[in-house]
């Protein structure tokens, strides 16, 4: 019987970057997974929990826990909604009656690299991307999660792929969700000076474990008119050879 | 929005777009990194370490009350004198009134951050009395008249031209030279006359050791030797959570600071004190007096849920790591304590409705919590803010009304996927037209900074049922 991952796209994911998901669903077929998409998802509540509305995040976050309570394993294309799960449900249901199926979800909820290496064991995707790329290390997934190596290990194994480091990859790029609207000044500052690091590497691409990083780098890219691109790691991964097969990317 | 947050917000948008400001404060940082990496390699085993100074935190702020006591019983027994103070007006009124009881004309201060908290110098110079700070970075902001803009390295936003500027201006106008050095012999000569001219000399404290009742101090400089034993009063002004069970402890936590703080194996002078100048020694004040402020603390002290907030011991490394700092810098905060825990401790210390905005102003990267020498997770403390702000409807009610209906849709799949795409076709006919960052466009503050996102036609679920779907 195939192996079956359930996935989780996150909000953002499905309506602004859908070509995020489309590529982690390529990959984890490639690797030999079956993938289920439950249709009644919605949102992991961080939005509203990381705005300090915990009476508003906590019926959304009972909703997941109904939706994926039965999926054996849940892939996610974001540490940043995985460590919403993992690491801060337990606190916003404290007092549900979901809180131990959040706790035991939690457990079994991977973002999409973390899964790739620890649970599936492989590296080697079968993919290539002729191109130099830099590495940022999302907040977290490094800080939260504690996913370190698990995006470099897959960025190493990509056929005709140059890894450049970047200095100060692991500063936050100042996106922090409602806080790129509420302190824009401050936010768009710091994306400015991420962007700065990300031109200094020469590199073609700077990928990254969560998508919203990406979408807030390539606005500050883009306004810059920088010839540096963003692409999500499973872009990375799902793009093969021959060399002239265009990989899916945030933004033309 | 209060006046504290209008004026963060506004300060905050001219911080964060001076680029000298921000190659200043890189550079610092920078140097900083280096030297704090280095020193964390200094000790064998840095989450060790880091595990054991927490312990020793959270049993000393568990038993407070125990060890403030012990303190208090040997201080009192050696002759020194102990007021505890619940507020601020009660500290700064106690040290008032002995100075002008013992005929005080000039203070000494060593770097002390719960005086500038309290106010302290200001209702010491209103009863005429003229208070000099001593350690340098403290020197050079107070003739600046300019607050601390950071609790370890106060005069670190300015370079050395704009210090060798202020001290032509305010000390001696034939300086030329902006040779640290020279600008340093400058300052001592200064100070030397305050030190010897002062009857009373103001310290902070580092930690207050409960076993040994003796006050310990951190310095660099030595001023804050001359601070503590040149003059015949020597005044500690303290908060209660620097007190700590024993003086082994300093074997871990003097360290621990050092190399969180500057990256120093350990700071050029430590000092302990337990009272006044006794029978046949040399040096140290007539009369010793320890101030021990509350000022709110007691009150975080009975949350539970944050109470580790009072493990702090003021390295000041959450600041150094934190991206917003970085990019608004200290003064931005307007508060006595910026950066992280600066963000996390004064909506409890001076009020949620004015302060709440600081819980908001960061991305929630978690750096601080990373670096935090006594592991408080002020990450998570600022998320606890937020939470409380919300719940003591703090918060405006437009957002409060946005976040009911965002969870009505989330909580319906068929709206969330009819909202998402409402909201995306009407945001492409307006991109469309040309309008994005226009004041039509809902997204015009994102767009201020960014180009806009390319928005896709159809959603991924979209993407799904129409054959994606099919493994």
């Amino acid at each position: 019987m195939q192996r079956k991952v359930s996935l989780f796209v996150p909000c953002f994911v499905d309506q602004l970057l859908p070509e995020v998901a489309v590529d982690t669903v390529k990959v984890l077929r490639r690797v030999g997974y079956a993938v289920e998409f439950p249709e009644d998802q919605t949102c992991c509540g961080q939005p509203a929990l990381n705005t300090g509305y915990w009476d508003e995040a906590r019926p959304c976050a009972e909703h997941f826990v109904r939706v994926f309570k039965n999926a054996e394993v849940v892939v996610c294309p974001s540490g940043s909604c995985v460590s919403v799960i993992r690491v801060f449900y337990p606190e916003l249901l404290a007092h549900s009656s979901l809180r131990e199926d959040a706790i035991s979800l939690g457990k079994r909820t991977f973002e999409f690299s973390e899964f790739l290496v620890k649970v599936a064991a492989v590296t080697q995707v079968g993919a290539s991307f002729p191109h130099s790329v830099t590495y940022h290390a999302s907040c977290h997934g490094l800080r939260e999660l504690k996913l370190r190596e698990e995006p470099l290990q897959l960025l190493r194994q990509v056929d005709g792929l140059k890894l450049v480091e970047m200095i100060r990859f692991d500063e936050c790029c100042g996106f922090g969700g409602t806080f790129a609207a509420k302190f824009a000044d401050i936010s768009g500052a710091m994306g400015n000076s991420k962007a700065d690091s990300v031109n200094a590497t020469g590199a073609e691409f700077v990928t990254a474990i969560d998508p919203s990083c990406l979408m807030h780098l390539q606005g500050i890219l883009g306004k810059r008119r920088a010839a540096a691109r963003t692409i999500y790691l499973a872009s990375i991964l799902a793009s093969q050879a021959p060399a002239n097969q265009a990989p899916a990317q945030e933004k033309s | 929005m209060s006046t504290a947050a209008q004026r963060f917000l506004q300060d905050a948008a001219v911080k964060s777009a001076d680029l000298m400001h921000r190659e200043i404060i890189r550079r610092g940082m920078d140097s900083y990194d280096v030297a704090h990496l280095k020193g964390r390699a200094r000790i064998k085993d840095w989450e060790a370490a880091r595990q054991k100074c927490q312990e020793i935190k959270r049993e000393a702020i568990n038993h407070v009350d125990r060890y403030l006591l012990q303190f208090e019983e040997k201080v009192v027994a050696r002759g020194g004198h102990v007021f505890w103070a619940a507020n601020s007006e009660e500290a700064c009124t106690y040290v008032k009134n002995l100075a002008t009881r013992l005929g005080v004309h000039t203070v000494v201060k060593s770097k002390s951050m719960v005086t500038e908290e309290i106010h302290l110098s200001p209702v010491l110079e209103k009863a005429g009395i003229k208070v000099w700070e001593t350690d340098l970075g403290e020197f050079i902001v107070q003739l600046r008249d300019e607050p601390p803009y950071h609790i370890v390295t106060p005069a670190m936003h300015l370079n050395r031209g704009q210090i060798a500027q202020l001290f032509r201006d305010k000390l001696d106008p034939s300086i030329v030279s902006d040779d640290p050095r020279d600008l340093m012999a400058v300052a001592r000569r200064k100070l030397r006359e305050a030190f010897f001219a002062a009857e009373m000399g103001i310290s902070g404290a580092n930690f207050l050791v409960a076993d040994a009742g003796v006050v310990a101090i951190s310095t660099n400089e030595g001023n804050g030797r001359l601070c503590t034993s040149v003059p015949r009063i020597h005044v500690v002004v303290t908060g209660i959570e620097k007190v700590i069970p024993r003086l082994e402890d300093l074997a871990v936590l003097w360290p621990v600071l050092a190399t969180s703080g500057t990256g120093q194996g350990i700071t050029t002078y430590g000092t302990l004190i337990g009272g006044p100048r006794r029978k046949g020694e040399a040096d140290g004040p007539d009369e010793f007096h320890v101030v021990l402020v509350d000022n709110g603390r007691s009150q975080l002290l009975a949350d539970a849920e944050q109470r580790e907030v009072l493990h702090c011991i003021r390295c000041g490394a959450c600041l150094n790591i934190c991206p917003v700092f970085r990019h608004i810098g200290g003064h931005t905060y307007g508060t006595t304590y910026p950066g992280p825990i600066g963000s996390v401790l004064t909506p409890h210390l001076n009020g949620i409705a004015e302060f709440k905005h600081l819980s908001y102003a960061s991305s929630l990267c978690g750096a601080c919590t990373s670096v935090c020498p006594v592991k408080i997770d002020l990450a998570h403390h600022l998320l606890q803010n937020r939470r409380n702000a919300t719940q003591a409807g703090a918060t405006k009610s437009s957002e409060r009304m946005m976040f009911r209906a965002w969870r009505s849709v989330m909580l319906h799949p068929w709206m969330y996927a009819l909202g998402g795409w409402s909201a995306r076709t009407a945001l492409r006919v307006l991109y469309g037209l040309g309008l994005a960052g226009s004041i039509v466009d809902p997204m015009r503050v994102w767009n201020r900074y960014r180009s806009p996102v390319a928005l896709p036609s159809e959603s991924f679920r979209a993407r799904w049922r129409k054959g994606l779907g099919s493994n």
